[in-house]
């Protein structure tokens, strides 16, 4: 395969790359380029817009431009406003830059909640499942998990779950070979499509046999519209549970951050068809609007929070990073 | 009955009833509605406001003919402007030039750019008969340059072999040459995704443009796109010349209305829709449909007036009451939503103003009209106290039913299940869900499989 191994970052084309170092440090510096377009349209407007002056309704009504621009959702915005309508008249606010410090903290109340770490060393091997609609980033979130738990000193085995796009099995095979760990596939021959299911069931018994720590299943991108392969992915859990119970221990959505409000039906939806254990929001490198965060965690508020594990902010090995709420609002403001 | 927009306005316009002229005045609250609605359904803020001072502008003045009301009557022109911002009538695709013709494909990552390469080429191939060249730019994202030769052959489409090592500007213009001496009409060169701030990748891609010098350069966006379609889109323009858009996911239940933005920006026409994964699913693009699809509303005026026509509005409104008060829906109303239905022209054609999305998500669902009219007469056979408690109705009452119906008990027995079901389904109506009642109206009605 031409080009199979070459990067973006290899190539020397991706601007960002940060080697591992002081984790906190790095991912500051990350976020920070990363989330530069955020920056620019959300931190900075608001940063100039409350440099100071009185709190009045024009006030607010640009603040709800700059979070609707952002992707927060009607919901989410209103209720961040409310707060900060509070805070105001408990505090007794009258400055405009204060009122910047009060938005701070309702989004760090609000997202701090999803900052919960996947610790992985419950089970073994502990399956993870990852889903999601198509181009998500699914796929190339494994490629970044698989260094993730490596470094980490955890061996890992990928599951080809993905049967039906082309070249899905190359892909992920491809980033098997980068991380050079084993990818559990099954060649699908013309329109005889292999199982999903059992190639991830199959997988997590090799991993069994072998003792890994942590197998990464993907799945073929599918929308929630799409019933049948939402009944098929429920079907690929249920079978998972039956090469290993209690597995998948860990059930992902992949999302990409530039998606709009749709983001709230696909965690209704898959959350619906699997029950959820977490989020990983990609792309946060290119358009990254924390906004689509907000409105999730916002839907969520009143059940259990669906803790995002990690975010995407690259197309390499070491983009992936853990979601740390109050940098994440940090870098958005700074 | 519709979602979004029209829920909306619904209380907007009953404050407005009788009022013969829209007004800056009258129609203040109606556009802020408006404006919420178009940015649930993602249409870009600097785009919505362009777009509610456009309307505010035809709107004010503009006298409320005949039965609409004003609320309506702003609809209609929301409606209206919506569709001549995409630019009303569909585009065709261009391929008058010196074959090959070269068309190249440019979109963030995941966008759907090699999908809609292979489908764009089974297009043309049976749609114009065109001799097509699929050709892979993309050395760098794993597998990409497989994926595409995949495609070509899953369709029969001729495949550009790729040299290990190669670069981007040399595989176009060895493929450009190649096209050349195998006499393909059509060459469509696929891209890697890029952010439109990676200025090494923008820079790429642009000097991708100047050799090929393409007859169409496209922009593929993702219909789920959020809020910042208006930039990604912004910087694309800038380092490209686009002459259209592939809008792709439509299948999906996203509202689209990065469709708008994109629009706005570009200021080209949206060329295809993609509304599903396999290689069939591409389709030219329909203004009016995707007007709707914002909105979230069918043919909404259309159904209006046909609602007008057709439904007692007493009826109606007697219905709507009893689903508010929280009284059980019996088989008496489950009759006259029949009989509403009848009178409006039978479900085949009020499915057929549902906005795209729905009638998408209705797809397998084949309605016969004819399996209402047995429905009414079983129901008919049934005593009033039948009737408002169903579950009364054991073998025996059955029985009579059927004889008297004309009908199986196993009808009977099936239509009592419909019922059920719709019972669910205005439990969930009530609760507002209208994608939610659609998707699972699947043999819930009767004639429906
Ligand atoms: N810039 C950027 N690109 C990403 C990121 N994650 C994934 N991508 C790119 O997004 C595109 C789609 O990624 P995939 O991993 O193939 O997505 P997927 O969800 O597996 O797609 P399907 O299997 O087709 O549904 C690829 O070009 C990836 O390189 C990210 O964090 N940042
Ligand atoms: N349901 C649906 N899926 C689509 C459509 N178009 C593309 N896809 C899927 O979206 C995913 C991404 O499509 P690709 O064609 O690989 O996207 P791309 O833009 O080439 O991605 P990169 O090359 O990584 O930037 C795949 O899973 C496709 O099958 C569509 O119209 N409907
Ligand atoms: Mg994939
Ligand atoms: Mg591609």
């Amino acid at each position: 395969m031409p080009g199979f191994f070459k990067s973006k970052n290899s190539s020397g084309n991706n601007s960002v790359s940060v080697e591992s170092g002081p984790e906190s440090a790095n991912w500051t510096a990350r976020m920070r380029a990363g989330l530069s377009r955020t920056r620019d349209n959300l931190g900075k407007r608001i940063s100039g817009l409350l440099g100071g002056g009185k709190i009045d309704e024009t006030l607010y009504e640009e603040l709800e431009t700059i979070l609707l621009t952002a992707d927060t959702g009607v919901d989410a915005t209103n209720w961040l406003l409310d707060e900060l309508r509070r805070k105001v008249k408990r505090n007794n606010l009258t400055d405009a830059a204060q009122l910047k410090d009060a938005l701070q903290e309702a989004l760090i109340t609000l997202l701090e909640p999803l900052a919960q770490p996947l610790h992985t060393d419950t089970h073994k091997p502990f399956v993870i499942m990852l889903a999601g609609v198509n181009g998500a980033g699914k796929t190339t979130t494994i490629g970044k998990l698989a260094n993730h738990f490596q470094r980490q000193g955890n061996t890992v085995l990928l599951a080809a779950g993905d049967t039906f796009r082309a070249a899905a099995r190359e892909q992920l095979m491809a980033w098997g070979e980068r991380n050079r760990v084993a990818v559990v596939a099954q060649e699908s021959t013309g329109q005889q499509k292999a199982d999903p299911a059992a190639v991830i069931f199959d997988a997590v018994n090799a991993a069994k046999a072998r003792g890994t720590d942590i197998v990464l299943a993907d799945t073929a991108g599918r929308l929630a519209t799409q019933l049948h392969l939402m009944e098929e992915i429920k079907k690929v859990k249920r079978v998972i549970a039956k090469a290993e119970p209690g597995a998948p221990h860990e059930t992902l959505l992949v999302l990409d951050a530039n998606t709009g409000q749709n983001a709230i039906n696909q965690v209704t939806a898959f959350d619906d068809a699997l029950g959820l254990t977490g989020l990983i929001i990609t792309k946060l490198d290119g358009t990254a609007k924390g906004g689509v965060i907000a409105a999730i965690a916002r839907q969520r508020q009143q059940k259990s929070p669906l803790p995002i594990r990690f975010i995407g902010v690259g197309e390499g090995m070491d983009d992936l990073r853990p979601f740390v709420a109050s940098e994440f609002v940090e870098a958005l403001f700074d | 009955m519709f979602d979004n927009l029209t829920s909306r306005l619904s209380g907007v316009i009953k404050t407005l009833r009788g009022e013969a002229r829209l007004t800056e005045n009258n129609i203040q609250e109606a556009l802020r509605e408006v404006r919420m609605a178009l940015l649930e359904a993602d249409v870009a803020l600097p785009v919505v406001k362009e777009f509610i001072a456009r309307v505010k502008e035809k709107a004010v003045g503009k006298e409320v003919i005949g039965s609409l009301s004003p609320g309506q009557a702003l609809v209609g022109v929301v409606h209206q402007e919506i569709i001549a911002l995409m630019g009303g009538e569909k585009a065709d695709i261009n391929l008058s030039t010196v074959p090959p013709a070269v068309i190249l494909m440019a979109g963030l990552q995941g966008a759907g750019k090699t999908t809609s390469s292979g489908k764009l080429a089974k297009w043309l191939m049976e749609n114009k008969k065109k001799k097509v060249l699929l050709v892979s730019c993309d050395i760098y994202r794993p597998a990409a340059i497989h994926q595409l030769g995949l495609l070509a052959s899953q369709i029969g489409a001729d495949f550009f072999p790729v040299q290990t090592g190669q670069q981007p500007k040399e595989i176009a213009s060895a493929a450009l040459s190649f096209a050349k001496t195998h006499f393909h009409d059509v060459m469509i060169v696929d891209t890697a995704g890029r952010l439109a701030i990676d200025e090494a990748m923008m820079k790429e891609i642009g000097e991708l443009e100047t050799l090929l010098k393409p007859i169409e350069t496209l922009f593929v966006v993702d219909a789920m796109q959020g809020q910042d379609a208006v930039n990604t889109a912004k910087a694309f323009a800038e380092a490209l010349p686009l002459t259209g858009v592939i809008l792709t996911k439509l299948d999906g239940d996203s509202r689209g209305g990065a469709a708008l933005s994109v629009l706005h920006v570009t200021g080209k026409p949206i060329k295809f829709a993609g509304v599903a994964e396999k290689l069939t699913g591409l389709e030219p693009f329909h203004p009016d449909r995707m007007a709707s699809r914002i909105l979230g509303m069918g043919d909404v005026l259309g159904l209006i007036e046909e609602a007008q026509r057709g439904v007692d509005q007493r009826e109606a409104e007697k219905l709507a009451k009893k689903m508010k008060s929280g009284k059980s829906f019996d088989l008496s109303d489950f009759k006259m939503q029949f009989q509403q239905m009848k009178n409006m022209g039978g479900m085949s054609a009020m499915m057929e103003k549902l906005p795209t999305q729905l009638s998408q998500a209705a797809q397998n669902v084949k309605i016969d009209d004819k399996v209402i009219g047995r429905t009414e007469a079983i129901i008919n056979a049934m005593t009033p106290q039948e009737r408002a408690k169903p579950e009364i109705l054991k073998a025996s009452r059955k029985r009579r039913i059927a004889a008297g119906a004309g009908v199986t008990v196993q009808e009977v027995n099936r239509l009592l299940a419909q019922f059920e079901q719709a019972q669910k389904m205005m439990k969930m109506m009530s609760k507002g869900g209208m994608t939610k009642m659609l998707r699972s109206m699947k043999g819930m009605l009767p004639g429906m499989r």
